[in-house]
């Protein structure tokens, strides 16, 4: 597989230009989802080539989390279909999956981060980075540990290794989370607000592991209200509203030139 | 060290050794060596018969929790009725009617009196160890309900979105995050068990409580072994305590 940072740096020396076409991570074509009579999503589309790192902002209800957990099915969609590199995910008419496996292959494939980091409380921070390498992947112990200890390295959590979750700061433990999710060496990452449930100091420090991410030419879907950050690092940004796409692009046009009056708006409220 | 003998435990300590020195000095104790040997074996069927029916009563109570948490309505149903049914009515009864009921069935039956399980069903332990075990599965059942739906959906939604498979997820964090949550009830529960086991004495199983009779029938002296029995209990209470102490401080979870 070709290093996926090649290919970014190649989009972005040479615009004009016809890219050479990478990978499809994740495409999401027609979302929809419902719950009860509340339609959530009005059929959301999206694609995340290998290396892209697509930002989803918008207000709270717009339905960016619901796409989201979507993707990984941890909510089922209503109508529309999710590929996963390529791999079309098979849903029964009511939008669960049909295929238990294949959802359960899929989910080892995209690292989720969540807004409560979830880090699981009656294991120490080495044991839940192991937990499903070892208890489900099937990799031996000893490797699954040494790269653990190096994920923790790079977070720079080395030290509290041993630590269970709950003598971690928020930081600490949303640092902890991502490297968790990295231990499954996914195709992937989607992080669902990973900053939002942070004291203000401690947001810098998850930034700053994301970004080192982006960096490294990850792919990614970022939902966030970070909206500097979101410039900074993202690919494509998509603003959803009332859950349908209001307006998209690179992020210097969404930002710098935004089209629509809701992002305006948006933009503006959000200083 | 400094931190054990404050003022208050030596006073209580002092107390103690008081009431052992009188009731050593005044009352009897002249017939505990005729039945030492009798008390320990009583004490030993308490100590397994307590042990047994919780460990089999809560490998019971994990599926009639997990029903009534999660299960389909065909499974939730019958593990609710059965609890109900359970801490419905007393244990006294269950206890009879298993034993004089079922067990006063069981010899007219043919294929019962001829199959391999007979010398075991002529006994009247394993209607007490059944009866005990289906009572801490009913109470222990409601509670790890509880505990089951007490788990952060977060918790499990972590394990699925890495794409563990079900099974894997109850056993490796929903299970042992619903048992930690409920170990501070379970341990009063067990104490609990631990006083009901005297009933077993009514079927005619000997266990320390019916030693005790013996001995006030036997002998006409009835503080002496009565003080003693208490003591005992206390005993075993503060070793479940401290068991249940210990397995608490195993997890330092400061949950949120």
């Amino acid at each position: 597989m070709p290093d996926p940072r090649d290919a970014r740096e190649t989009v972005t020396d040479m615009p004009g230009q016809a890219a050479p076409a990478r990978d499809e991570a994740i495409r999401v074509e027609g979302l929809r989802k419902s719950f009860g009579r509340l339609e959530v999503l009005k059929g959301v589309s999206l694609t995340a080539r290998e290396g892209d790192v697509v930002a989803v902002i918008g207000g709270s209800g717009s339905g960016k989390s619901t796409m989201l957990r979507c993707i990984n099915f941890l909510e089922h969609p209503s109508a529309g279909r999710i590929v996963i590199g390529g791999e079309t995910v098979a849903m029964k008419s009511d939008g669960s999956p049909a295929d238990r496996r294949q959802i359960e292959r899929i989910r080892q494939s995209l690292g989720m981060v969540f807004q409560q980091f979830n880090l699981w409380t009656h294991r120490t921070i080495l044991e839940n980075l192991i937990e499903v390498p070892v208890h489900v992947l099937g990799v031996p112990r000893a490797e699954a540990v040494a790269r653990a200890e190096a994920l923790l390295a790079r977070v720079g959590l080395a030290e509290k290794a041993q630590s269970y979750p709950a003598f971690l700061s928020g930081g600490q433990q949303q640092r902890a989370a991502i490297a968790r999710a990295l231990c499954m060496a996914p195709r992937a990452m989607l992080f669902d607000e990973p900053t939002s449930a942070l004291d203000p100091e401690l947001v810098g420090e998850v930034l700053a592991v994301i970004r080192d991410l982006a960096a490294e030419g990850r792919t990614m879907v970022l939902v966030t209200h970070e909206m500097k950050f979101a410039r900074e690092v993202a690919s494509h940004v998509i603003y959803l509203h009332n859950g349908v796409i209001e307006e998209e692009g690179p992020p210097d046009a969404l930002f710098g030139n935004p089209q629509s009056d809701r992002l305006k708006q948006f933009l503006k409220s959000v200083g | 060290m400094t931190g054990f003998c404050q003022p208050h435990r030596i006073i209580m300590a002092l107390v103690a050794l008081a009431l052992i020195g009188w009731s050593a000095t005044t009352l009897r104790w002249d017939w505990v060596p005729d039945y030492a040997g009798l008390a320990a074996l009583g004490l030993w069927r308490t100590i397994w018969l307590l042990v047994l029916s919780a460990a089999l009563g809560l490998m019971l109570a994990i599926p009639l929790g997990l029903a009534q948490a999660a299960g389909p309505w065909w499974l939730a149903a019958p593990a609710r009725g059965f609890c109900t049914v359970i801490r419905g009515t007393p244990l006294l009864l269950q206890l009879w009617l298993l034993y004089y009921g079922l067990g006063s069935l069981f010899p007219s039956i043919p294929w019962i009196r001829n199959s391999d399980l007979w010398p075991l069903l002529r006994h009247a332990w394993p209607y007490g160890l059944l009866t005990l075990t289906l009572s801490f599965a009913g109470y222990e059942g409601e509670v790890l309900r509880g505990a089951f739906r007490g788990v952060p959906k977060g918790q499990l939604e972590a394990a699925r979105a890495m794409g563990m498979p079900r099974l894997t997820l109850l056993r490796r964090i929903w299970l042992p995050q619903a048992l930690h949550r409920a170990l501070p009830t379970l341990g009063g529960e067990t104490v609990l068990q631990l006083k009901a086991t005297p009933l077993v004495a009514t079927i005619t199983v000997v266990d320390i409580y019916a030693v005790a009779s013996r001995v006030r029938q036997d002998t006409f002296i009835t503080y002496e072994p009565l003080l003693l029995l208490a003591v005992i209990y206390m005993a075993i209470t503060g070793l479940i305590v401290l068991l249940f102490r210990w397995l608490e401080g195993r997890i330092p979870s400061r949950v949120a």
